[in-house]
Formats: C-alpha cells, structure tokens, sequence
C-alpha cells in the first residue's frame, strides 16, 4: 500500500498566493504606467524598462551569488522596480534609474534577506537615496509632452513659492498634465489602480483613506488648498502603492490607520515647513521604521485571552 | 442573534453528498476497535482473546473519570489485543473482532427508563456516546453539571467543507434530535435552547424552525455560512454573544454545547438500548469514486469503506479523518472508523500536494481571518527564536487550532503547526517555571527548618 502524505491541517488552501497579489498590484499599476508613456513620451518608457529589467536580474543574480532560492517568478522585484520608475523624473539618466534599482533589491531587500525581511519599502528607500545622492537630475521636475518647455517647477512648488508659476486647475491636475514624476501625475489613473487593489481585496482602505483624509485636514489647517495638496505630488501613488506595501507596514486595522495618520502629517509637515518641496517618500520611510513599534502598541486583545 | 460575529474565511462547500440518504455498508470481515476514540484516559478491555462477543455488548469500560465505555459493534471473536499507531502518532491499545456470520444482538439491550437525572447521565454514560462533532470528549462529562445552565446550543453547523453526515443526521433522525432536546431540558433545565444551523443547509433550518415553532423554549437560527462557524467558541459567541475564556468551559459562561449527532445518539440509547456502535460517514474526495454517506459500524477499516464507494477513481495523495480544515492525514488505509469519525475524505495527488512555504510577507491575513484575534504571524516569529516569554504573551495557548490562518496565507506557511508547536513550548516553559518556583519555595522553606 503506498504512504500517503501527511501534513497537519488545514488540508485545503485559499488560491491567493504572494505570487497573484504581486500580479495585482502590477495590473494596480498598469493604468499609471500607460499614463506616464502617454504623458512623458518614449523616455519614460525607458525608465520604466531600465527599472524592470535591472530590479527583476537583481534578484536573479544576488539570490545565485548568496544561494538562496531564485525566487523571481514571485514578481516582488518586478513591483518594486515598476514603482521605482514611476517615481522618477522623465529626464532621470538610466545610468542612476538602473543604479537606484541594484540599491533598491540588493541592499535594501536582499542583504536584509529577501522578501519578507526588509524593514523599509526598497523602492521608496532607492528614490530617498538618489534623491540626495542625484538631487541635481531628481530635483528637477519634467513636463509632460504637452509643454513647449522640458522642464519646470512641479505644482507644490509653485505652491510654496508662486514666483514659480501658477498652479494648474484642477482638471490639468486629475489628468496628470503637470510637471513630476512620470507615475504621480495622473490621479486618474492611480484611483483606478487603488480601487483595482480596494476590489480585489489586495490593500484595505484603512491606509489610503486616512493617509489622504490627514493630507486634506492638516492642509486646511495650515491654509493650503486640500484637493490641489492630494492631487499634486506623491500623496496618490503612495498613498494607494507604497503605504500599502505589506512587508514594511503594520499589519492590523488600528496600526494600518496609526501608519496612514503618520504618513499623512509628516508629509505634510515637510511640505509646509521643510527644503524640499515634497516630503511623501521620506513620510513612508519614517513611518517604515516605526512598523514594529505601531504593530505592538496597536495589537488587537485576543478574544477571551487574559485581561490588559 | 448576536450582531457582532467572530472573523473566519469563506471555504468552499462541496457538500456534494447532501442529498445523499447514507446506505449501509455490508458487514466487513474485522473491525479494529481502539481503546481511545474519545479524550481522557483510554477505556480498559473488558474481553480476552478468544472470547465471543455479541452486538452492542460491552468491550471495555471507562478508564477514569473522563472517559467513556466501548461496545462490540459487530458479533464475533476477538482475535487479537494489542497496540496500533493511530492517526493522532500515538500507539494505543485496541481489540480487534473477527465477525461472524450469524449477528446476534445482546441480550441485556432493551429500551432504558430514565425518570432522573441520575438515570439520565448514566444513561449517557452507558450509551458511549461522545462528543460526536469531532472532538470526542465524553458526553457524560459535559453534562455532569453544577451550576445553573442559561443555553443548550445544539450545534447543526457542520461548517467543514464536505460532510454532510450531520446534515443527513438532522434530516433523516429529526424526531431523535428532538427527544435528545427534551432530555437537556427536562434535565439540565436550560433557559433557552437554541439549534444553530448553517445557512447551507435550508431544508434543514426548515424542518427545524417547523418542529421549533411549536415549542416555547426550543429557537432554531441560521447561521451564515463562515467558517469556523461550528466552533464551540465561535457558536457560543455567535449566538449569545458570551466570550469563552482562555483555559475554561462552555458551562462557565452557562453555555453546553452539543452537536445533533450526539444527542440522536443519545435518544436512540435510550429508545433502544443500542449504545454507539455504528457512524454515519461521508465518504467524498477528489479521489474517490463514487461519494456517498454510509453507515459503517465502528472500527471499520477505511479501505473497507472506500472499496464500497467504488475505490479511487484516481491514485489518492492524502487521505483524511474528518474534514479538509481540521481533519488528521493518515498514513494507510488500515485505520478504523472511530466514534468520532464523520467522514473520510481521500484527495487525489494535486490536491492532496503540501505546498512549499515560502517567506512571510507580513500580509496580516492571519490575523484578520483569526476568529480569537491572535496573530499567527508574530507567534511563528517568536516560536522561530525561541522567545517562549514572547509566546505567553501572544496568548497562542487560545489557538483552537481551526486552520484560517494556514488556509489564508498567501505564502502558504504552515501556521497551525506552528502554533500546535508553540503551545507545546509553552506548556514546557511554565512547567519548568512551576518546578523552579517550587524548588525555590522548598530551598527556602530548608533554610527557614535550619535555623
């Protein structure tokens, strides 16, 4: 008679696997992509190559070089660099696109030990670090090429310093035909993507929604206009995309909402108060490190375990 | 009902025998009766190698306090005592009958009077019946109470995918449930009586609300179909909202929870006198041949039953006690039908694949899907550094091991294994801790003598 196997229960499996929600967030962010060809010409979709195809080798080579299980067919590398991507100008050069990805997943993925174990988003981290290491190419924003200029002021800062320019109306903002990163111009095709995620139960919307409703608030606070704040800069394509990442950020309800507050006052905070005009990539940083610290204060009582 | 209702997941239901009235199977050649189809200590054999025995007569009496007796389910001569490996890894005693071609019946079984609650329980004593839905704890033991009882919550969730036994339980011996239900009135003198049912099953939240709309106290409510929902913790919480605390009883919260097959096992002793010696079973799986319910006397060998259902239509890779969420993989076909068995499921080799974990991507699904609110994910990092400190204070002692964790997890890790493991961990550490508190307390009381 032949053994049979024997593993401890359960013996069936739901059929989401890392592997399909990183497809989903692909697809989450396959409007944004097209947008940003559209709007940024062939040199975004360079970087958008450069990006994929160095983050996805990355992986390949550095889990051969350390011996660990090649596991690229995962698509985490993938994301990673797709959002890397998106979150640089169209003039970035791809000699530092490509440098920020062996950043991203070397150093910030793999060396930590791979998927799973990095405490702060690669991605976000990679822009961080080409934003100071780069700042000359970072900082300066490209237009779409809908402009007769290659580049210009973004609209936040416009905002801060209206020698700048004036900032566009809203409709120019909502599609996207406005100086910035190829992929956080175009709200449109971000809320897709974010509803997309919402939809197919991916992220929850405990992060985006506060992440956004604390962007809103705190502007108004401080006398900025909330829904040109929200559609200007990052707050879209992190809020949706990065601070939903689940690795580097807390994973239950109340540490989701204390991630997405965070997010959202520190952002502001730097816009209003800081050098740099945007301050999104360094909210989702500095709220990764604090992941564990959220994850213990805001554990959920067990039901019927022993009284706080 | 309770508004607030406990997390689970969504499984899928495969309740393809449903409709499927069980047939008997024909009389197999030997049964292997084990002397532990229940928790508590093993029953004592009562026979000898050699001796002849009838059906329903005794085998083996309780041996201890919890615990339960166990009868000859078929007539004939017992060949063999000894030990096997049973699907719980451990080796237990079990009396193995040859079966004759002739059956005669007992001659002490004829219909019990109970007219006290003393009868009452040793009624449910001498029936063997067990906590029917799985678990096997005695049902004597679970009745024996003290204090003042507000609910009798007879469970009809039969939430795993699957089974259908206790569906076909309900349907086909509704008027043995319903005696079953008088007795826990007339004698544990509950508040309300209240059958859950999950709402999968409308022909049999339909019989039961008819038969319930006649009487005052007896309430029949449906369920939504999420597992665990037939959990005792999650059953009590749903229904009464009451939260069972870590380490404590239904009764402590004035709840006994009892599934319907053990109460129409309960009422069909005492019609009868015919204790526990044959199971309803659904015999399904991807593997198997023909799925069917059938009824197969205890201690049947699972490739007698499978043979039954025509074989395996497919070579089967895993196959199962119980249902595909909390059921024990076994690893041959010579295991018996137990008292607690209701069903056996064989999967073919795609489905019965253990998939390979990969790392933990901190996803929080666990967490989310855990009924308990305990957070698998922190727990196999503690267990993985051996912080048992860290582990006490995740609380995983509370796991009541209902697999949504493992079955949501995208990255397919093993959690419920983990958190088996980690209670073994902690039961080790406070053990020690205790032994050392002692020691220290004696080294003490040593010192205060000498002087």
């Amino acid at each position: 008679m032949d053994k049979f196997n024997v593993s401890v229960s359960p013996h069936i499996k739901s059929n989401v696997t890392t592997q399909r929600i990183m497809i989903d967030v692909l697809i989450g962010l396959a409007p944004v992509t097209v947008a940003a060809i559209v709007l940024f010409g062939v040199r975004a979709l360079a970087i958008i190559c450069v990006c994929l195809a160095c983050s996805v080798l990355c992986e390949f080579v550095s889990q051969k070089i350390m011996k660990r299980t090649v596991t690229v067919s995962d698509c985490s590398a993938a994301v990673t660099g797709l959002l890397l991507a998106l979150s640089l100008p169209a003039n970035a050069p791809l000699w530092q696109a490509a440098i920020g990805c062996v950043f991203a997943i070397v150093v910030v993925k793999q060396l930590f030990g791979g998927l799973g174990q990095n405490f702060a988003n690669p991605a976000v981290t990679a822009r961080v670090m080409m934003l100071i290491s780069f700042s000359n190419s970072l900082a300066v924003a490209t237009n779409t090429v809908f402009f007769d200029s290659v580049t210009s002021a973004t609209p936040l800062a416009m905002i801060n310093d209206p020698n700048n320019g004036a900032v566009p109306d809203y409709l120019q903002l909502f599609l996207g035909n406005h100086a910035g990163t190829i992929g956080e111009t175009c709200s449109l095709a971000l809320l897709i993507g974010g509803i997309y995620l919402l939809v197919r139960k991916v992220i929850t919307w405990h992060e985006p929604v506060v992440f956004i409703g604390t962007v809103m608030l705190l502007s108004i606070a401080f006398g900025r206009d909330p829904l040109t704040e929200v559609l200007t800069g990052g707050v879209l394509i992190a809020a949706f995309f990065m601070a939903t990442d689940y690795v580097t950020t807390p994973a239950q309800t109340y540490g989701r909402m204390l991630f997405g507050f965070g997010c959202g006052l520190i952002t502001v905070i730097i816009r209003v108060y800081g050098n740099y005009p945007e301050g999104v990539s360094f909210a989702i940083l500095l709220m990764n490190i604090l992941t564990p610290y959220i994850d213990n204060w805001t554990k959920k009582k067990v039901i019927g375990g022993a009284a706080k | 009902m309770y508004k607030k209702r406990m997390a689970g997941v969504k499984v899928p239901h495969r309740k393809n025998t449903a409709a499927m009235a069980p047939e008997r199977i024909p009389l197999p050649e030997q049964v292997v009766i084990p002397m532990s189809m229940h928790i508590g200590a093993p029953a004592k054999p009562l026979v000898n190698v050699g001796d002849e025995v009838k059906v329903g007569q005794i085998i083996a009496e309780e041996g201890g306090f919890v615990s339960a007796p166990i009868h000859a389910s078929v007539a004939g001569k017992v060949t063999k005592i000894d030990t096997v490996l049973t699907s719980s890894g451990r080796y237990m005693p079990a009396i193995t009958v040859k079966t004759s071609p002739e059956q005669p019946v007992d001659e002490n079984i004829k219909p019990i009077q109970v007219t006290n609650k003393e009868d009452f329980l040793k009624a449910v004593n001498d029936s063997g019946v067990v906590g029917l839905g799985g678990a096997g704890f005695p049902t004597r033991v679970k009745l024996t109470v003290k204090t003042k009882v507000d609910y009798v919550l007879v469970n009809g969730a039969e939430c795993e995918p699957y089974i259908t036994s206790d569906t076909r339980t309900m349907l086909d011996k509704a008027d043995l449930v319903m005696e079953g239900i008088e007795f826990l009135k007339r004698y544990l003198q509950p508040q309300n009586v209240v059958i859950g049912i999950e709402d999968n099953k409308p022909d049999c939240i339909e019989l039961y609300k008819k038969r319930c709309s006649k009487l005052t106290d007896v309430d029949c409510v449906a369920l939504p179909s999420l597992y665990p929902q037939g959990g005792e913790k999650v059953l009590i919480h749903n229904i009464t909202g009451r939260v069972v605390p870590a380490g404590k009883l239904p009764i402590d919260v004035g709840c006994v929870v009892i599934n319907c097959t053990t109460l129409a096992a309960i009422a069909n002793y005492v019609k009868t006198g015919m204790p526990l010696i044959e199971k309803t079973v659904t015999v399904d799986g991807s593997a198997v041949a023909n799925p069917k319910n059938v009824i197969a006397p205890i201690g049947t060998l699972m490739k007698d039953v499978f043979e039954y259902c025509g074989g395996f239509k497919e070579e089967p890779g895993k196959v199962l006690y119980g249902g595909p969420m909390m059921g024990i993989a076994v690893p041959d076909l010579e295991q018996p039908i137990m008292k607690n068995t209701n069903a056996i499921i064989a999967l073919n080799k795609k489905d019965g694949k253990v998939p390979e974990p990969t790392n933990c991507i901190h996803c929080g699904r666990c967490t989310a899907v855990c009924p308990l609110h305990i957070t698998p994910f922190a727990i196999e990092r503690a267990f993985k550094t051996e912080d048992d400190e860290a582990l006490v204070k995740l609380e995983v002692m509370n796991c009541m091991e209902c697999g949504c964790c493992s079955f949501s997890c995208p990255a397919k890790r093993p959690l419920v294994q983990v958190n088996k493991l980690a209670k073994m961990r902690v039961k080790a550490y406070q053990t020690r801790l205790e032994a050392e508190k002692k020691a220290a307390a004696e080294a003490a009381g040593n010192g205060e003598v000498k002087q």
